[in-house]
């Protein structure tokens, strides 16, 4: 075991050793570092080769074919290019747009961009355990709906979503249904046949491959058109140009592979690890599990710790990497709005933190992390005025607070 | 974020942890923030006869820099009387700790409370 602990890995994951060795086969003079799109000589040739059978890799994992596959700088840009080049390909038959209100900000604040292009946006409130039901979409498909943007796992509870439900009712109104992958792939079996998605968005960093490549899975059949948001040299069959980065791209196609291969026996064991963590704090006063209980990835695990704050919790966890559904590092003091969206009030939503679990965690891991966070929970309950409050029976919802 | 050493010290051994009797006379009770605002400060100062500060006391919940301001705090007041004590600017308490802007609101919040703790005990003596 060594310090400190990773256990941020929703925020990203190291590169898979195999995956950075392939890589660099695709960047000196001794290896394949043609542009896959020279057609003239065997440089290009072999870097091409090498895009294609990533994109293989891509597509097996997801059930697709490998040309429904584009080449993106990330699940941010892919969902930049599905949303808005489907809002503004599809704006003649209508311009309504469904999505939830715990999306990444990379899908909200697209759709606030199209708000101001003059889109309508529905923001679906989820239940209080972090999910979207199919009803929800149900209830808000209007006439003139053209997309529906709904996230498989969401990135700070770890919610798993009923993809395929809410996939066939947009299939039965016509509806293009997108959703933002970046958090499920090789965490949860995806297969956008059997779900029926018709663009879907990933990213190589949350599954051990390189930062600063994604994918977006456009549907062929029923084929669905979007509008280019990045122009020039026509790459990705007019969808997106731009030179293809074919190191970061086999990087991608190798780590999707693993994931592929791995699946089963990954959840598996990152389950008992989840598992371990939760066991080794919920004997613990006032410890509350944020999201579903059942319907989640294994990965995730987001926790709050009543009558304490989540930063100088973070503080206290110094060998720890983790996250916080408290935002007192931003400006705002606004906690998390995933959090908030589930209807967890502030105190809660400040007192969270989120552990993600994966490849490189081990059993040592998960009981140092248990052991350092008993520790300071209760150091800082000991510091805490909410908890002497608690154990003195007030209720804080009856106290009058002096906002500030 | 990085913090400074004295925020960092102050979090670590936090000075003066605890609870006066808030029903004394001779106890005044500051409690400020919200817990909808990450942060709640409670702080708490014995005066003696000549409105001098012989103790304080406090407990916060919040980030490390409302700890570390609401324990600078503590120290700061003690043995001043409460003219004195009521003095204390934020600006203060931000350059002792060396507070990054996004922090200031702690030591806005430290401020609140001593001046909330002043009035409570000098209305209690009716002064």
């Amino acid at each position: 075991m060594s310090l400190p602990i990773y256990l941020d890995y929703a925020s990203t994951t190291p590169v898979d050793p195999v995956v950075a060795e392939k890589m660099m086969e695709f960047m000196t003079p001794a290896g394949h570092f043609g542009n896959p799109a020279s057609r003239s000589h065997m440089f290009g040739w072999h870097a091409e080769a090498a895009v294609e059978d990533a994109r293989q890799d891509v597509a097996t994992l997801i059930g697709a074919d490998s040309r429904e596959i584009v080449w993106t700088s990330g699940a941010t840009e892919a969902n930049n290019l599905a949303i808005k080049g489907c809002a503004h390909f599809n704006q003649r038959k209508g311009k309504h747009i469904i999505t939830s209100r715990i999306e990444h900000k990379a899908v909200l604040d697209t759709c606030r961009q199209l708000e101001r292009e003059g889109f309508e946006v529905t923001y679906l409130d989820p239940d209080s355990s972090g999910l979207i039901q199919p009803e929800m979409v149900a209830e808000a498909i209007r006439a003139d709906t053209t997309i529906v943007s709904i996230m498989h796992v969401n990135n700070e509870l770890g919610t798993l979503n009923d993809i395929g439900a809410i996939g066939k009712l947009c299939r039965e109104h016509k509806i293009i249904f997108h959703v933002d992958a970046a958090q499920s792939a090789g965490k949860t079996p995806i297969n956008v046949e059997e779900m029926f998605v018709d663009m879907m968005s990933f990213s190589a960093h949350k599954i051990y491959g390189p930062k600063g490549i994604g994918a977006l899975f456009v549907r062929r059949k029923p084929r669905v058109r979007i509008e280019a948001q990045m122009h020039g040299g026509g790459h990705e069959r007019g969808m997106r140009s731009g030179t293809l980065p074919t190191h970061q791209i086999v990087g991608m196609g190798q780590a999707f592979k693993i994931g592929f291969e791995t699946l089963e026996a990954e959840t598996a064991r990152i389950t008992a690890l989840r598992a371990r963590l939760w066991d080794g704090v919920v004997d613990m006063e006032e410890v509350h599990l944020n999201g579903s209980a059942n319907q989640h990835v294994p990965g995730i695990v987001n926790i709050s710790f009543a009558f304490v704050e989540g930063e100088s919790l973070m503080m206290a966890l110094r060998n720890l990497a983790v996250s916080s559904g408290s935002a007192c590092t931003s400006a705002s003091l606004e906690p998390s709005y995933v959090l908030r969206a589930l209807g967890l009030n502030d105190e809660m939503a400040h007192s969270s933190i989120r552990f993600s679990i994966g490849r490189y965690t081990t059993e040592e891991d998960i009981d140092a992390a248990i052991a350092q966070v008993r520790v300071a929970v209760e150091k800082l309950r000991l510091l805490s005025p909410l908890w002497d409050m608690f154990k003195a029976g007030i209720d804080l919802n009856t106290v009058q607070w002096s906002a500030h | 974020m990085a913090y400074s050493e004295k925020v960092i010290d102050h979090y670590e051994n936090p000075r003066n942890v605890g609870q006066l009797d808030e029903s004394s006379k001779n106890v005044g009770t500051g409690m400020v923030g919200a817990p909808a605002c990450g942060d709640v400060m409670r702080l708490q100062i014995r005066v003696n006869d000549e409105g001098v500060i012989e103790d304080a006391k406090f407990k916060t919940y919040g980030c490390g820099s409302a700890i570390a301001s609401s324990s600078l705090l503590t120290e700061w007041v003690k043995g001043k009387h409460l003219d004195d004590a009521e003095q204390i600017k934020n600006t203060q308490i931000a350059e002792e700790l060396a507070l990054p802007p996004v922090k200031i609101h702690c030591s806005v919040l430290a401020e609140d409370a001593i001046k909330s703790a002043v009035r409570d005990v000098r209305e209690k003596q009716g002064s």
